[in-house]
């Protein structure tokens, strides 16, 4: 099996740790995956005005190029891709209107009507691969860790680009109970980190993030799983914002289930970036014999 | 905060502007609250979506353009998702962002974030503040 992937810009620079610790963990589990050529930027949140149709161009020149690449699914890994793409696909499989204007707008590109299927590497894995397969691939089971799954918002909504059910996902929680984990379920999984907010509103955004890290906490988690770089921005790199304007602040290792998940299947550590998690969650690593050194 | 409803203060022309671009009939709200119940960022806000819908409703242009409520909101679409009217309330607030943008009122300045903030910040962060909070 060959599946195109789409990376977006942060997974290129500030976001290593999490595109390549998911590409180690394709290649351990057979898949082939070729990177979509001359890519651009998803544009990171969908349009949600009307009348506003020029920032669907951008995703749907995405979506040609995985068509002219030859493929007819595409992978995303970044949270936020994946639901801009999705978005941007499913409108143009069931708006013909919408469709119309946009296919005229770029008359240099062939017509595009929705025929690629985006999928988030999560669903990619159940639906694909299956957990049966993931469990039977593990070097290095995950025992002994408790591990909450942090879905945030644009995976889970809205409901027609939802990879599992939109109120009551499971699909996070199989995975990495799959690779030997002890999950840890709490309410905080499906609501947001502040997203953008970081820019507008940073106290508000540190107020909510600081709220999920203590729901999580609350709920008996060693340490917490995500898929999005915002929200390893917002509840992993500002943690130590949150401990010191908060007295009931505590902190918690935050990782990309890609990262523990290639630690599982027995990938490089070199290819988990670790370097650009928080001190913590190398130090929970090492502390759970899953990390040799303790590097940078 | 009592308002006074009359007729001569309400504004048709927004009530057809928040229509035309959310695509949303705010109209069907009957004011449950559920939104202002899902919302993760009630506590920053001066006035709860569940009202700014209500303020919709009669028009109240004043009011609506003092309020920092869709500043505020993430755009996470839990209210959307929970809504038992089927409003995608999240639409609603872009269209209320819309309204100031389109009128070259940013919210943040680009050139104020500090140089360390725009090395520690990841792309999408930045690439979903400008479209969400500039014109």
């Amino acid at each position: 099996m060959k599946i195109s992937y789409y990376p977006g810009c942060t997974l290129k620079t500030k976001a290593k740790n999490l595109e390549a610790s998911a590409l180690a963990c394709l290649d351990l589990l057979g898949v082939e995956y070729e990177e979509l050529p001359r890519w651009n930027c998803c544009g990171a949140v969908y349009s949600l005005s009307d009348d506003d149709l020029i920032h669907l161009i951008a995703p749907v020149r995405d979506l040609i190029r995985v068509q002219e690449q030859g493929f007819d699914t595409v992978l995303t890994l970044c949270s936020m891709c994946y639901n801009t793409l999705a978005r941007a696909n499913d409108l143009m499989k069931n708006d013909e209107v919408k469709r119309g204007t946009i296919n005229d707008f770029m008359d240099e590109e062939p017509d595009y009507k929705g025929e690629v299927k985006v999928v988030h590497f999560l669903d990619f894995i159940r639906d694909e691969i299956g957990w049966d397969k993931l469990k039977n691939s593990l070097k290095n089971p995950l025992e002994g860790m408790k591990l909450a799954p942090y879905y945030g918002c644009t995976l889970l909504r809205p409901e027609n680009v939802s990879i599992d059910k939109s109120n009551s996902p499971v699909v996070f929680e199989e995975c990495m109970e799959a690779l030997g984990a002890e999950i840890v379920k709490f309410p905080g999984a499906v609501e947001c980190c502040g997203s953008y907010q970081v820019l507008g509103n940073p106290e508000a955004a540190l107020k909510v993030s600081h709220n999920i890290i203590s729901d999580a906490v609350a709920h008996g988690a060693e340490a917490m799983v995500l898929t999005c770089p915002l929200c390893d921005y917002n509840l992993g790199h500002r943690q130590e914002e949150m401990l010191k304007k908060y007295d009931d602040a505590g902190a918690l290792p935050i990782f990309y289930f890609t990262q523990l998940m290639a630690v599982a299947l027995g990938a490089d550590p070199k290819l988990c970036y670790l370097e650009l998690n928080q001190n913590i969650s190398r130090e929970y690593l090492k502390g759970k014999n899953l990390l040799e050194e303790v590097s940078a | 905060m009592p308002i006074k409803i009359s007729k001569a203060d309400s504004d048709e022309r927004l009530r057809q502007k928040v229509k035309e671009i959310s695509g949303e009939n705010f109209q069907r709200c009957y004011q449950c609250g559920t939104c202002s119940g899902s919302c993760p960022m009630t506590e920053q806000m001066t006035v709860l979506p569940r009202r700014v819908m209500a303020l919709l409703q009669l028009g109240q242009k004043e009011a609506l353009e003092e309020l920092n409520t869709p500043w505020v909101c993430a755009s996470c679409h839990l209210c959307m998702v929970r809504c038992p009217r089927g409003i995608d309330i999240t639409r609603v607030m872009e269209s209320l962002r819309q309204l100031k943008l389109r009128q070259n009122e940013d919210q943040i300045n680009p050139s104020e974030i500090g140089r360390e903030d725009i090395e520690k910040l990841p792309q999408i962060a930045m690439v979903s503040g400008f479209r969400k909070l500039t014109s």
